[in-house]
């Protein structure tokens, strides 16, 4: 009975926590001045099409950095914690028509993630939702083929090599542009405004961030569900 | 219209939320947290934030669903009584 008491008051107390919110909510008709300053300089100096991604990658670039880093700690616990055992049962193969579609669709799969971290300073998406995709086609071939074995060797690699370029863009920043541009993308020429090749270094950035967020998201699923 | 949908849309999500702590089997619990982020990415789709429902619909209803699914069968694995 007690236990219920103070659950309710704990509700209580939420609800009067979140009451200001709720009465000082109101729709905004335009964009406030922080938000044009994003809107205009994003277009102006660093032709990006997509706001968004000039906001998560140059703007707050460091946050994504964070980002990265708390995902990179992350796989290493899971693959400190989850070793590798016995891989000794074998379990009945799956089926001839089961693995044919999963290695089509893997295929599939693979590129619409790589289209969307690639086209990221142009188009709704980026590195993370790339990365996410990649890693569900590897993900695809687990769950069809329960023997499946990938190649970590490979995966390391890519992912170092990937968060290391990542660091070094940005310090090039600072060594070719002065010290307050710590990735800043303007030191790879900004293209012309639509373009594939444009916004200066956020398609590289993205693509860094897409392949390493693809191959420790890969990393976990396989320790967690690959035997 | 919009603000119906997503009304309705809410609605469901609150409902799969209770659900998912009053499920008896944890399977259907885990479903059905990952109907409430699929729910969500629908929701941020319809306010106009496609780059925020991508990574709802791929990380909230698509590998957590999937890392929790596994973690499960590694659960049950090591319970004797099961």
């Amino acid at each position: 009975m007690i236990k219920r008491i103070f659950i309710l008051l704990a509700l209580l107390g939420l609800i009067l926590m979140f009451l200001p919110f709720l009465r000082d909510f109101d729709f905004h008709d335009q964009l406030g001045e922080l938000s044009t300053q994003y809107v205009e300089d994003s277009i102006n100096d660093l032709n990006s099409q997509n706001v968004v991604t000039s906001v998560v990658v140059t703007y707050r670039g460091l946050d994504t950095l964070g980002e990265v880093t708390v995902l990179f700690l992350a796989t290493a616990g899971v693959g400190f914690l989850l070793r590798k055992k016995n891989k000794s049962q074998n379990p009945r193969k799956s089926s001839e028509l089961l693995q044919t579609a999963s290695q089509f669709l893997f295929v599939l799969i693979i590129m619409t993630g790589i289209y969307i971290f690639i086209h990221g300073h142009l188009t709704p998406g980026g590195g993370f939702q790339g990365g996410v995709l990649i890693a569900t086609a590897f993900l695809l071939l687990i769950l069809a083929d329960t023997n499946v074995e990938f190649n970590h060797k490979v995966l390391h690699i890519v992912e170092s090599f990937s968060g290391t370029f990542y660091v070094l863009l940005g310090l090039l920043g600072l060594l070719l542009l002065g010290m307050d541009s710590f990735l800043d993308p303007t030191i790879i020429p900004l293209g012309s405004y639509g373009k594939l090749i444009s916004a200066g270094a956020i398609p590289v950035i993205y693509s860094l961030v897409g392949l390493k967020v693809g191959s420790e998201l890969t990393t976990i699923l396989d320790k967690m569900g690959g035997e | 219209m919009i603000s119906i949908i997503i009304i309705v849309l809410g609605i469901i999500m609150i409902i799969a939320a209770f659900l998912a702590i009053h499920f008896k089997s944890l399977l259907s619990a885990i479903i059905s947290a990952g109907v409430i982020s699929l729910l969500a990415s629908v929701i941020y789709l319809l306010l106009a934030a496609p780059d925020v429902a991508m990574t709802e619909a791929a990380i909230g209803s698509g590998l957590t669903t999937i890392i929790f699914i596994f973690t499960l069968k590694k659960v049950k694995k090591g319970d004797p009584n099961d």
